[in-house]
């Protein structure tokens, strides 16, 4: 696993912090001092449970949420705070996003047809209607649907087909970058996994770069080229994805593998829980940062926790040898 | 799937539910027959759209108002509940006897009203308690769920609550008068999984102590290996598998069971596709010929395009609905995932393994 150093950057996430108040008195913090970089054509994965900050940092990358200090560098250029209209519409344009829901992020009373299309008629990336056509027709097809679908609603369509065409109309947009927000989690389990692999097959194809959104570190597995695993508004630990599962180093991140429920009743049965609890851990929480341990696997620790985590890599690569 | 000589709590006949979709008829159940049995936990496992929070939720007269039970009984406690029609005979089963646990705690709870007194109104009203009373009830309640200092955090509202803590609020309210059985409706979807561990340990432990009977609707057999007992699987408004859960995981016979084991993601491997089951349900707006799983079925045989396969016995806990189980079928092996599940499970959480303890 080298140090990604010759790797293009595409996203590069500084000292991010996201509030939200509803008066001076209760500022509640749901993204603290975010530090991470995202390579052009990989497939980066943030995990962590809900209200622990991931769809925050997403919606703050898309401009959704405002951020309170910190820098955002999409291509090298920033993309946070005051920005003009042309670069607005830049990063709206080549970073799209899939949603959770795809009943409730598709516009209900427009066709498939419309919902498609959306993007092409705001940023005027057709010739004529027959090129618009042709490509909403692209589009369908690469998603498994049918250019017959798309006089019909999303509500005509099963949870999975709907979120085939949030695909499509994301796809269709020809961004550099997707954020994918817990894509799956609304879907039946058989679809799933159809579902996953056609996001591949768009990665492979086109050298799309991902930011794929998770609570469950066993659906990324296979899925993620590197993974970053947050809890309360921290980020824990980054590291490439094999690295990750085969020597987690954050306590955190330790029971969250340890808890990923098997699906044998046997093992299930027998196991024995093992829950963070950050204070009895006595973990670092305001006074740390972010520090690589190994090359490219990096740790959100105080400085006099380094030796303690050092003691766990050397102990962690003793037993794999 | 009767089996007599045992203390059966809930009994289904023949149930059939209906929705009113603007013209059309949808069938969300299509005739499911099903005996509970009191103190065990029944995990209901199935895609969206199969039909299992419709099923459960004929039980507490919850189904929204274009749906209606057009045929078949439900038994309980000598009452048909399936024969209810008015809102107050439904309140003295809903909530009181029969409770559920839904999927997002933060929209079973009022955002402006103190944790404490949620629980405590749910205790006033079914159970006919003083305010004080109920108030005692209602922090030894929330101790019961696992908060600590109750008395102190009873007057808090639930956003100062993580997730987890809410769920347990939410547990505490549904056991807060002692329902014989509780419904948990995908409880812990929205929740961690180390934080869902702790949820579904503290239902379990609950049900022991208190002995409820507990149906535990989920799409996750992680946590169907984890909860249950029994386990039923529904697909397209059916039960088509039903048994012991080691038999489910196992000894699985139905190919659709077969699919759902096969494409979990903790099988996947790095660089390989998920298994996919192709397709998708049928639409139950139109009538379902023969086996509904055939034309996503590796497995299908001429008949399952014309005749609905009936249950077959394969022990006297384990029922499967295809006609692989058959005599005349050929004989067919599941596929290798399957077979192999125990073993691959074993490596992954086993020393060294991926999801082991470190």
């Amino acid at each position: 696993m080298s140090v990604n150093n010759e790797k293009e950057v595409l996203l590069d996430v500084k000292h991010l912090e996201v509030t939200f108040s509803n008066s001076k008195k209760h500022v509640f913090k749901a993204v603290k001092d975010a530090n991470f970089q995202i390579y052009k054509g990989e497939t980066f994965a943030l995990v962590g449970e809900s209200g622990s900050g991931k769809t925050t940092i997403a919606r703050a990358i898309i401009r959704l949420n405002d951020t309170s200090d910190g820098e955002i560098l999409f291509r090298g250029k920033k993309i946070n705070g005051k920005l003009s209209k042309e670069d607005k519409k830049w990063v709206q344009r080549n970073i799209q996003m899939i949603f959770q829901d795809p009943a409730a992020s598709l516009n209900e009373r427009a066709t498939i047809d419309y919902c498609i299309s959306e993007g092409l008629y705001n940023f005027h990336l057709y010739t004529d209607e027959a090129d618009r056509q042709k490509k909403v027709d692209l589009a369908l097809d690469s998603v498994g649907l049918l250019p017959e679908h798309k006089s019909r609603y999303p509500h005509e369509f099963s949870g999975g087909q709907r979120q085939r065409v949030g695909i499509a109309r994301a796809m269709i947009m020809e961004p550099e970058f997707i954020i994918a927000d817990e894509p799956i989690s609304a879907l039946d389990v058989s679809i799933r996994a159809q579902v996953l692999n056609l996001m591949n097959k768009f990665k492979e194809e086109r050298g799309l770069t991902y930011m794929f959104i998770a609570h469950d570190l066993s659906v990324v597995r296979y899925f993620a080229d590197r993974i970053a695993v947050i809890h309360n508004g921290r980020i824990v630990e980054v590291a490439p994805s094999n690295e990750l599962f085969h020597f987690p180093i954050h306590p955190y991140t330790r029971s969250l593998l340890q808890a990923v429920p098997m699906p044998d009743p046997e093992i299930e049965k027998a196991k024995e829980l093992k829950p963070y609890d950050q204070e009895k851990e006595n973990k670092a929480d305001e006074t740390g940062s972010l520090q690589e341990i190994k090359p490219g696997h990096f740790i959100f620790m105080a400085e006099n926790e380094r030796e303690e985590y050092e003691a766990i890599v050397k102990e962690m690569e003793k037993t794999a040898k | 799937m009767s089996e007599t000589n045992k203390n059966i709590i809930l009994s289904v006949k023949d149930l059939e539910v209906k929705f009113k979709v603007r013209d059309r008829v949808l069938t969300a159940i299509r005739h499911i027959s099903m005996d509970f049995e009191e103190g065990k936990v029944v995990a209901i496992v199935g895609e969206s759209g199969s039909g299992k929070s419709v099923f459960t939720k004929t039980f507490t007269g919850m189904l929204e108002v274009n749906g209606e039970v057009t045929n078949g009984e439900i038994w309980f406690e000598g009452q048909d509940l399936a024969k209810i029609k008015k809102d107050s005979d439904w309140e003295k089963i809903r909530g009181k006897k029969i409770a559920t646990v839904f999927q997002d705690p933060m929209t079973s709870l009022n955002p402006v009203k103190k944790i404490g007194d949620q629980i405590s109104e749910v205790i006033i009203k079914h159970q006919g308690k003083s305010k004080a009373e109920a108030k005692k009830m209602a922090i030894e309640m929330m101790g019961k769920v696992g908060i600590k200092d109750p008395d102190l955090r009873y007057d808090e509202y639930p956003f100062m609550y993580s997730g987890g803590m809410r769920q347990r609020i939410v547990i505490a309210i549904a056991l807060a008068c002692r329902p014989k059985i509780l419904i948990c409706d995908e409880p812990t979807t929205a929740l961690d999984v180390t934080i869902q561990a702790q949820i579904i340990r503290l239902i379990k432990d609950l049900s022991e102590e208190y002995g409820f009977t507990t149906i535990y609707i989920t799409h996750d057999l992680g946590v169907v290996a984890n909860v249950a007992d029994i386990v039923a699987v529904m697909y397209a408004g059916q039960i088509i598998e039903y048994g012991k859960v080691d038999e489910i995981f196992y000894d699985s016979k139905h190919p659709y069971t077969w699919g759902l084991l096969s494409s979990l993601p903790q099988l996947g491997e790095k660089g390989e596709d998920l298994f996919a089951i192709r397709g998708t349900p049928p639409s139950l707006f139109e009538e379902v010929k023969g086996d509904a799983f055939a034309p996503r079925s590796n497995y299908a045989m001429k008949i399952d395009y014309v005749e609905e396969p009936p249950f077959f016995k394969v022990t006297d806990t384990h029922y499967a609905k295809t006609w692989l189980l058959d005599p005349r079928a050929p004989k067919v092996e599941p596929p290798a995932a399957v077979k192999e599940l125990h073993e691959r499970m074993l490596a992954l959480t086993s020393k060294g393994g991926i999801y082991s303890e470190r």
